[in-house]
């Protein structure tokens, strides 16, 4: 047991730190402008479709089981508003930034870990470079920008799958669709939600890097440490959402 | 001219550099041999600061690596050429932009100074006309030399070689003990290669040091290491099975991760 709190706060010391060594790379030159727009490409272009599938998807199963309660009181048209809120202030946040980290985090650490155990990261530093300036920053930037945006997109699909269903499913006229869902959300939801993909990025950036540059022992080990990145980052991610979501919660009620 | 006093580092219960002292004349090519997993190529990373001893200290011309950080190491670092083991060539990158790194990284001449240095650099290890494959496409003699060519690219004072010649055939093995050889005579670079290869050893070295336990435990020139009275140098430097190596082997754990 003191064995296990040891390595908890070791964890949670190396990833404060190399987040902290992150943050104040980006104020040093050289910026990094090609590798970061790379890695928005890499992180958030290459994303959309399944982002964008898993949106669509949620949005109309959201339509679905949400319609099959309140049609027993007749009140379809309620459908938008519930679909457009839980979209904007939960599942999309959280459901693009466990799809991310299953996407995009799992790569960063099987790169960054194959980087460590073929010496990679050590012929950086040989050549006088910093592998924190240089490979952590560049991902940070992007999922930092880019998770956010995807967010957005999640959002607005998600609504769009609601409407399908309440539309020609359940034929609520398209303009009383659009204006339920106009009417209930405000900025500050859009907002707490994008707050949210921030923190969220944050955790896949730090936790997916941490685990790479902390790689040892072969393929194996790079294996280990993927798996271990995913599984962490998802329990910070669902642990995080919560947090922020009580926060949100009484402090902007 | 590096010296290494005192030099400890221990990994978990085990001490993998014990109180080691060696000094690396300006010039000479030092040759660090010892049995595989001794901590040779950890030796060579504290060096150039990859790794922080425990104690002990590290001086190149007078600056103690193991103290300086940031700036000033970055600034000591680009006096090392290091040669790694499995040429770590990044893979993401072919081979003129992984020759050219450092000099794009740092931005030190212009591109078409760049891109003349990687020719040089690459026709100086014997390899021309491909600076657009990948490091993936390449045998694993033509990766040791694009790894020497990256080396060489900043023009270091120091150039470091961890088994240099480790995994690949004796014919091309030779062409790099060459390699070694000319790059130290032509560039005036002072050598220090780690190996387990004694052919390797006694082709480049101006000097041999022994490295056994931890600790640095003959140094000489060749022909002394050769004619040695010292019975693990002996066993070792002709390959031998039986003697004081492996007799007491079964109490210790020499090999590291």
């Amino acid at each position: 047991m003191g064995e296990r709190l040891l390595l908890f706060f070791q964890y949670a010391g190396g990833t404060s730190i190399l987040l902290a060594q992150t943050v104040a790379g980006l104020f040093v030159p050289p910026f990094r402008r090609t590798l970061i727009v790379e890695q928005m490409e890499k992180i958030g272009v290459d994303s959309f479709p399944i982002v964008a599938m898993t949106g669509l998807f949620t949005g109309m199963v959201l339509g679905l089981q949400t319609a099959y309660q309140l049609q027993q009181i007749g009140a379809e048209s309620y459908i938008s508003s519930i679909v457009g809120l839980s979209m904007v202030r939960e599942l999309g946040p959280v459901l693009t930034a466990l799809v991310v980290t299953g996407r995009v985090g799992a790569a960063i650490t099987a790169e960054i870990g194959t980087m460590r155990v073929t010496e990679q990261i050590d012929a950086l530093e040989s050549l006088a470079t910093n592998p924190i300036q240089y490979l952590v920053a560049p991902r940070f930037v992007a999922l930092l920008i880019m998770l956010p945006l995807l967010t957005l997109y999640s959002d607005v699909i998600g609504i769009f799958g609601g409407y399908l269903i309440g539309v020609y499913k359940l034929g609520v006229t398209p303009t009383l669709y659009m204006r339920m869902t106009w009417d209930v959300i405000q900025i500050k939801d859009i907002m707490t939600g994008l707050v949210k993909a921030g923190v969220f990025s944050m955790i896949v950036a730090t936790v997916a890097c941490y685990e790479g540059f902390e790689t040892s022992g072969g393929a194996e080990g790079v294996g280990r440490a993927t798996t271990l990145a995913v599984v962490i980052s998802f329990i910070m991610i669902v642990a995080a959402d919560c947090l922020s979501t009580a926060i949100f919660y009484f402090v902007f009620p | 001219m590096i010296e290494i006093i005192n030099l400890c580092k221990a990994f978990g219960s085990h001490a993998v550099l014990d109180n080691l002292n060696l000094t690396v004349q300006t010039g000479e090519t030092m040759v660090i041999i010892g049995r595989s997993g001794c901590g040779k190529s950890v030796l060579l990373k504290h060096v150039l600061g990859l790794m922080r001893p425990d104690s002990g200290q590290v001086i190149v011309d007078g600056k103690d690596v193991t103290k300086i950080e940031g700036p000033e190491l970055q600034k000591l670092r680009m006096r090392f050429g290091m040669v790694f083991q499995g040429a770590a060539l990044f893979d993401s990158m072919t081979v003129g932009e992984n020759v050219g790194f450092a000099l794009r990284e740092h931005r030190l001449f212009p591109e078409g100074e760049v891109r003349r240095r990687i020719t040089e650099c690459l026709s100086l290890v014997g390899l021309a006309d491909i600076e657009n494959l990948k490091p993936a496409e390449l045998s694993g003699g033509m990766r040791k030399r694009v790894g020497i060519a990256r080396a060489l690219a900043i023009r270091p004072d120091i150039l470091l070689f961890d088994e240099p010649t480790t995994g690949i055939d004796p014919v091309m093995a030779d062409v790099i003990n060459k390699l070694v050889k000319t790059l130290h005579e032509r560039l005036k670079v002072t050598v220090v290669l780690v190996t387990h290869d004694m052919v390797s050893a006694y082709k480049v070295a101006t000097r041999i040091a022994m490295m056994y336990e931890g600790r640095i435990i003959a140094t000489g020139t060749p022909e002394q290491i050769q004619s040695t009275g010292n019975p693990v140098v002996r066993q070792f430097v002709r390959g031998e099975a039986e003697g004081p190596i492996t007799a007491d082997q079964p109490k210790r754990r020499t090999f590291i991760g």
